[in-house]
């Protein structure tokens, strides 16, 4: 019977099977030996799904189409099957009449609270030796639960149906095991978040602090600074973190083959986002990285010919100190000004090009006053001038649509943690067509094309492939939602309180960054009082100085007006309770400092501050 | 036919609503149901049984991922 020869242990499968399909010679032995079904299988997804199983199926296998007379749907059924056995899960299958009644054997048979496991003698169940399986009964908190993830997508509703009543079983089994539980979730319209404090997995209960009721949270209207994890993205790192943890770049077994999978599956997700090819996409650790890379990279590759650089005054503070290190290396470097409006001239730009320029950097985005540049203008006139064009991305990718080919883009840095993905991971977009070339800065086994050595960390650019997955699915909707609440948050502060001034342009502007600035109200003392809502003055990076920030600078605000702006950031996530919650205590807080205010005073008299003669001590 | 899927998507929906107010964070709470309620009745109109089955489908694989998240 076919279930006997093919058991669930793959390593030990001989190379024909009794299906008549034959595996290629040292083929991932995860799957059952379908190296040319794998051709064959059409799914509604893209290409990549595609492209990895042909992957993780044997590279090189010919295509033989008249071999098989199963349809897409039962292969994926098996593919489910073996990763249910490979992974202890008795899963009645292989034999093709199981297929019929998908959800129908196997899973129902299982004892609802444990999680299951093969023990042997189980219908389709493997002889496998115990020792690799967790005991019987023993809950292991997550470990077996989502580890079916990768499959998820793969597989067909039909075929995953099978499993996903083995994963609700293992999910009860995994709820239901001690460890701190989440309260109950506040009822009602409660605008501070009722979220429990966080505790350790390892103070398992009652050495906890006792039970004081829900830890109320502030309101995060701080999106700029990161965002928090979509749930979908969680959901496709957790496998990753948990049972599938090779190395990447390990190619003698299966762990490193399934990990490489997934790491080039979320490599087309961030490429099929910006409209790139996945082999121009390199994982780092996050934009400062990648701006890294862009800027000291390219300028020192072209070093010998080329000594010159543009950016801008509003750029990231890793941008500017990269063409700072740069300076200090010998090269030139102008630093663009912007205009009231925070967008650059185009016309000083193409003024500021010289025949030894290397590279232009803008960002698309910026990250405190939330203007757009006009990237494909930019892009056209770079590459008409032959000069290379970097912008960092950071905050538009996910946001708005970029593609980097209308755009004309050669170097783009993304972030993880600005698109709902994981803290500490980013990729950098370089072009193969014209090549870019660059000098790789961190020097090592030459992974990433020898652009960025060192391991890639899978579980955290699976989380950014999925983030960026999302974000294309979310991209108009959010972008339709966000809209409306910063439409809701600026117009309900600024018809309430006077003298309030929206930094940037109001036009060429990414609605879900406001900054505003409330005059005669500093900046500081208005966000300690609005302390039930996280809220920021600014950028992260700044905002351990006491200086104004330099973007606001370098747009022309006034040093008063400077010091007391605050950055809204709207995100996915935010309510619109939230938001007027905000608005709320910012116009009741502002007033109140107002009040409080001996300037706020002299301009209700009629006394025009600017000419006041302070007197000197 | 037509009936039997009725239901099954009202199923489907109930489900998830019920499954996404576990979630303990306000922020994911809120965004899932908006996000159901908004999906669902963004789809209400579609009529090719094809893109319906696959919008079930990927519903249902969303309802795994809140059960698990949740």
């Amino acid at each position: 019977m076919g279930r006997d020869r093919c058991s669930g242990q793959p390593w030990l499968a001989s190379n024909a099977h009794p299906n008549g399909h034959e595996c290629a010679k040292g083929a991932a032995t995860l799957h059952h030996g379908f190296p040319n079904a794998a051709h064959q299988l059409s799914t509604p997804h893209s290409d990549p799904e595609e492209e990895t199983k042909m992957w993780l199926f044997g590279k090189g296998a010919e295509e033989r189409p008249g071999r098989h007379a199963h349809g897409a749907t039962h292969h994926e059924a098996h593919l489910d099957a073996v990763e249910a056995a490979w992974l202890g899960l008795s899963v009645g299958t292989h034999g093709h009449r199981h297929l019929r009644g998908i959800g129908k054997c196997g899973p129902r048979r299982w004892p609802k609270s444990r999680l299951y496991v093969s023990h042997g003698k189980r219908r389709g169940g493997r002889s496998r030796p115990d020792e690799s399986l967790p005991d019987r009964g023993e809950a292991l908190p997550g470990a077996w639960g989502p580890g079916l993830q990768p499959l998820r997508k793969v597989g067909s509703a039909s075929g995953t149906m099978l499993l996903r009543a083995a994963w609700r079983r293992a999910a009860v089994a995994v709820t239901a095991a001690p460890g701190p539980k989440p309260a109950a979730p506040t009822r009602g319209l409660r605008l501070r978040v009722g979220d429990r404090a966080p505790q350790s997995a390892v103070t398992a209960d009652t050495t906890s602090a006792p039970e004081a009721g829900p830890v109320l949270r502030p309101l995060y209207m701080d999106v700029q600074a990161t965002t928090p994890l979509d749930p979908r993205v969680l959901d496709a790192m957790l496998p990753y973190l948990i049972n599938y943890y090779g190395n990447p770049h390990s190619r003698t077994h299966a762990y490193g083959w399934e990990s490489e999978a997934a790491m080039e599956r979320a490599r087309q997700q961030v490429a099929s986002l910006i409209g790139a090819d996945p082999r121009e996409i390199i994982f780092t650790s996050g934009a400062t990285e990648s701006n890294n890379i862009a800027i000291k990279g390219v300028a020192r590759f072209y070093r010998s010919r080329k000594k010159h650089l543009i950016t801008t005054q509003t750029e990231h503070k890793c941008v500017l100190d990269s063409c700072r290190s740069l300076e200090a290396e010998g090269f030139q470097v102008t630093y663009l000004p912007v205009q009231k409006s925070g967008i650059i001239d185009l016309k000083e730009l193409e003024a500021a090009i010289q025949p030894d320029t290397s590279l232009v950097s803008v960002m698309t985005v910026n990250n405190e006053i939330g203007v757009k540049q006009p990237i494909a203008e930019i892009g056209q006139i770079c590459s008409s001038r032959k000069v290379y064009f970097h912008t960092d991305a950071a905050q538009a990718v996910g946001k708005i649509p970029l593609n980097v080919n209308d755009m004309k883009i050669d170097l783009m840095s993304i972030s993880g943690h600005k698109i709902y993905g994981p803290k500490g991971v980013g990729a950098i977009y370089i072009r193969r067509r014209p090549r870019v070339r660059v000098e790789a800065l961190q020097s090592g086994g030459g992974q990433e094309r020898g652009m960025r050595s060192g391991t890639v960390p899978t579980p955290l650019v699976v989380g950014l492939g999925a983030a960026c997955e999302v974000a294309q699915q979310e991209m108009e909707y959010d972008h339709k939602r966000i809209s409306k609440l910063a439409e809701r948050l600026i117009q309900n502060i600024m018809k309430s309180l006077p003298d309030v001034v929206m930094n940037g342009d109001p036009e060429h502007h990414y609605p879900g960054c406001i900054n505003l600035s409330f005059a005669y109200v500093e900046g500081e003392s208005l966000l300690m009082a609005l302390k039930d809502v996280a809220l920021s003055s600014g950028s992260a990076c700044t905002s351990a100085s006491l200086e104004p920030s330099y973007v606001l600078r370098a747009i022309g605000t006034d040093e008063d007006l400077a010091h007391s702006s605050i950055r809204f950031g709207i995100g996915r996530f935010t309510t619109e309770e939230e938001v007027d919650y905000t608005v709320e205590k910012c116009i009741q807080h502002v007033k109140r400092l107002r009040e409080m205010s001996p300037l706020w005073e002299m301009v209700q008299d009629g006394i025009d501050l600017k000419s006041i003669k302070w007197t000197q001590h | 036919m037509a009936a039997s899927s009725r239901a099954q998507v009202l199923d489907l929906y109930r489900a998830m609503l019920r499954e996404s107010k576990r979630f303990s964070s306000y922020n994911y709470r809120t965004y899932a149901v908006r996000r159901i309620r908004d999906a669902f009745r963004e789809n209400k109109n579609v009529k090719d049984p094809v893109e319906i089955q696959t919008l079930l489908n990927k519903a249902k694989r969303d309802l795994e991922v809140i059960r698990r998240q949740a």
